[in-house]
């Protein structure tokens, strides 16, 4: 392709570009997300490819094969997509290949054994855009995750990428009216924090000092969320995009992307989009034949949570231990080796060249008053479409959970964490909440980066705020002493109450020390890191006294609290007897078994293999 | 210049000096223990704490720590409020439980009310509050020996790896400046071993006792530019003999 000279030479490689791809009548997209690579879509690519070769379909135009990034409905993974048709093939094997390229790539006509079917019903929803699950989203951040080949450049200018940022240069716009734009927009932080981009930018613009750094922050460590991951991995030149539009808007040449040390894809596609793109002129030194001057370098984390911080992550760019300092000097006066630095999330980063494209009021006009545009989020834990959505700002918490997640698989919902391990548990009665930074910060959960767990009725709630609280104690950076001995105790008192030695006065204790830590604490990890205990005890109180004063567990979780106990369905099969590692279920063989409730740990061990339903759960 | 309230009584500083500078200069007593006058702010240990607020706030205040927080036009600050005793209680309290051995910690924690930890003792005790002061110190000299491995409760102050660090120079720094006093170190007249190191020590050529560690003579003279057998004196009798210079000019003239 060799360097762009200009927008025009651009619209022109991507207008051919383009032609070549509105030519390809059958392209099949091979979802290559963290999901589906975990469930082997590597190896799908491949035999696709074999076959085509063997068929002799591999060197037309009219046919492609496109290895993406995540699609979305995780759930159903391997997920193979017939563009551009839209037909939707789930959990592909390499052995449905054949048949898909018999059928679909030859015959272009559906594969219906392999198309999803709603939610308790049987009849094929041949396309995905009439699935529920991707009716009700609106792809902005998403635009083209899982649709193109992150690998290729080529990908990324036939989708009209590049462009926004061309268009700044071509135009000579001021570095300012950018700015302005942003801020006109409203668009807010995605990491979670919802401060004003435009804001940010704004007064990193106004500080003293000839050096200004932009970071982009891809430390996303949040238990259950991979939005970022999907962006870096799937669409890693538009978060490029809107970093040169970051760098342009504030006349500075450097910018870092610091990505977790767990994700290895994503930092070798944003690598590789980054050399493409120095290669085809859209980095380094007189960018499309002007002045400017801008490069990217990527800094891996070392694998801890807290540095997803941005003063921790800054120091840990600087080579320092990353922990967070004060922020009473804004990282926008003093960030970055002291020097005014923006730090903004990827999905913040990927929103930037979509806003230019279309203007602010484009932007505006998705979303709500108070925010605007769309929200990726992560769907996890008890809930039957497992995925990656992007919501309008303003969705209720109920159509994400139920219209385009598909509700829970068992039993009743219960609640939903959002905003990471340091949000907070939003219970069945605020489903109908608006999802936006105000309305869930005033529910007591917050936006965080986007990942949303959901919960059953099987789940206990003293039990899960544990379980975050203890993901808190093992990323907290150790620095101040409410978060580092403060979260300790406060583990310690939630262990005693699920362990059945909980105390009247126990959850006035936890309230104190809560407050004590959310005012004393250095960083937003200790400031919000009572926030699952606080929720849960705000919305599950009764729970907590069934644990305390009742010594039991409606969730039929905690161990100390239940107990196992053999019911008359019991055929004394000895199935069970055999797999006690407690050896304490006793009996004779066709009558029924006891366990020794004193001796059982409730390891589950006999719940798991009786075919009979003959083991239940009291407490 | 900026104007500010302190305890209801009116002050002045220079913009961007934090408040504890101002209170210290001005007598004003606000409790730390991860401060000192050679390094910046830190802000680990929270018992600087103050509450501020401003006219135009409308009644809303914060908790700042003073050792970092700059002084503002118009500020009111409260060193003593009871959202501050609170926190400061509690900080305590959690220390307690960690070092209840730490007489320092026992004493701080008894001003607040606090004699016995209302939390649960930890199973290993530690005198270390990770205060970060010695690390930072070390820093600060230019030797970098020790540092914080590990992270929250995990957290410790050691050399790379639990090793004898060849960049130590058994100064003391660490020791003499712990608030807890938990740095051991051992001393004969010959060595002194600190950090898995052993020292030799230099023998002042006058007095004859023992004063800085070989090491860090090589290390002083190396920053200063000085030889090294200027560091085999003493600095008291070099001081003495100082003194004894200007008092002999002085009888002469």
């Amino acid at each position: 392709m060799g360097k762009i000279r200009n927008r025009a030479h651009l619209k022109e490689i991507a207008h051919q570009l383009a032609e070549e791809r509105a030519g390809r009548e059958v392209d099949i997209v091979v979802c290559c997300g963290p999901g589906c690579l975990a469930r082997g879509s590597e190896k799908i690519a491949d035999e696709f490819e074999k076959e085509l070769k063997a068929r002799k379909l591999d060197g037309k135009a009219s046919v492609h094969l496109t290895r993406a990034g995540c699609h979305g409905l995780c759930e159903k993974a391997p997920v193979v997509t017939i563009e551009p048709m839209g037909f939707f093939y789930q959990t592909v094997t390499p052995e449905d290949v054949p048949d898909i390229v018999e059928t679909t790539v030859i015959g272009r006509k559906p594969l219906t054994r392999l198309s999803y079917s709603e939610n308790g019903k049987k009849e094929p929803v041949i396309k995905y855009s009439d699935i529920s699950f991707y009716k009700g989203q609106t792809r902005i951040a998403l635009r083209n995750v899982g649709r193109i080949d992150p690998l290729s450049i080529e990908d990324y200018l036939a989708a009209g990428g590049y462009d926004s940022f061309a268009k700044l240069l071509d135009e000579n716009i001021e570095a300012d009216t950018v700015i302005d734009v942003i801020e006109k927009s409203g668009l807010k932080g995605r990491g979670g924090g919802g401060f004003g981009t435009g804001r940010k930018w704004r007064s990193c613009k106004r500080a003293t000092g000839d050096t200004r750094y932009v970071i982009c922050n891809g430390d996303e460590g949040d238990p259950g969320a991979f939005m970022d991951r999907a962006i870096m991995e799937g669409d890693p030149h538009s978060v490029i995009e809107g970093i040169l539009i970051g760098g342009y808007a504030l006349e500075t040449s450097h910018g870092y992307i610091y990505v977790r040390q767990e994700y290895p894809l994503a930092v070798k596609h944003l690598q590789k989009a980054i050399d493409d793109a120095r290669s085809a002129g859209f980095l380094g030194k007189g960018i499309l034949g002007s002045d400017f001057n801008f490069d990217i370098k990527i800094d891996r984390g070392g694998g801890a949570f807290v540095c997803g911080e941005s003063s921790a992550l800054m120091a840990s760019i600087e080579g320092r231990v990353g922990e967070p300092r004060a922020k009473y000097i804004h990282s926008t006066d003093r960030g970055l080796f002291d020097k005014p630095t923006v730090l903004n999330n990827v999905e913040t980063w990927n929103n930037v060249p979509m806003i230019i494209q279309k203007g602010a009021d484009w932007f505006k006009s998705v979303g709500t008053e108070r925010a605007s545009g769309t929200k990726a989020f992560c769907l996890t834990g008890n809930i039957n479409n497992t995925g990656l959505v992007e919501v309008p700002m303003g969705t209720s918490l109920r159509s994400i959970i139920f219209e385009l997640g598909g509700g829970v698989p068992s039993g009743e919902f219960k609640a939903v964490q959002t905003g990471g391990p340091s949000g907070g548990c939003v219970p069945a009665s605020l489903l109908d909440l608006p999802v936006d930074f105000d309305a869930l910060t005033e529910a007591g959960a917050m936006m965080g980066s986007g990942g949303m767990i959901v919960m059953d009725d099987s789940t206990c709630m003293v039990d899960i705020s544990k379980y975050f609280l203890k993901f808190l104690i093992d990323e907290s950076c150790g620095k101040c002493v409410p978060c580092r001995e403060g979260l300790r105790q406060m583990y310690y008192i939630l262990c005693d109450i699920t362990e059945g030695k909980g105390k009247p006065g126990d959850l006035d204790r936890i309230t104190a020390l809560g407050e004590a830590i959310i005012e004393g604490s250095l960083c937003a990890l200790g400031k919000s890191g009572p926030n699952p205990v606080i929720s849960t005890m705000k919305y599950f109180d009764e729970e907590y006294n069934a644990h305390i004063s009742e010594k039991r567990c409606p969730g039929k979780i905690c161990r100390p609290l239940i107990t196992y106990r053999v019911n008359d369905k019991c055929t004394g099969c000895v199935v069970c007897q055999r797999v006690c590692p407690e050896d304490c279920i006793a009996g004779v063989k066709k009558e029924v078994f006891v366990i020794d409730e004193d001796a059982c740990t409730r390891c589950g061990s006999c719940l798991a293999v009786c075919k009979f339903d003959a083991i239940d759960i009291f407490s | 210049m900026v104007e500010f309230t302190i305890d209801g009584r009116k002050y002045k500083a220079d913009k961007g000096e934090v408040i504890l500078a101002v209170a210290r200069r001005h007598g004003i007593f606000i409790p730390t223990l991860c401060f000192h006058d050679a390094l910046e702010g830190w802000g680990a240990c929270r018992m600087c704490m103050v509450e501020i607020t401003k006219p135009s706030w409308d009644g809303w205040s914060k908790l700042v720590t003073a050792c970092l927080f700059p002084v503002e036009q118009d500020l009111i600050i409260s060193t003593t409020s009871e959202r501050v005793t609170a926190v400061r209680k509690i900080v305590l309290d959690l220390l307690l439980a960690r070092c209840p051995d730490s007489e320092v910690i026992r004493d701080f924690a008894a001003e607040y009310g606090v004699e016995e930890t209302s939390f649960r003792p930890l199973d290993k005790k530690d005198n270390c509050i990770l205060c970060g002061l010695c690390v930072r110190l070390c820093e600060m000299q230019g030797t970098s020996a020790i540092a914080t491995i590990n992270r929250g409760v995990e957290k410790m102050v050691d050399t790379p790896f639990n090793d004898p660090n060849p960049d130590c120079i058994g100064c003391l720094v660490c020791a003499r400046n712990c608030p807890t006093g938990t740095i051991d170190f051992e001393e004969t007249s010959r060595t002194r071993k600190i950090w898995g190191g052993s020292f030799d020590l230099n023998h002042c050529t006058v007095c004859g006792k023992a004063h800085i560690t070989v090491s860090q003579a090589y290390f002083y003279a190396m920053k200063s530019g000085l030889p090294v057998e200027y560091y085999e004196e003493c600095d008291e009798c070099r001081r003495k003999e100082t003194a004894k210079k200007f008092s002999d000019l002085l009888v002469e003239s």
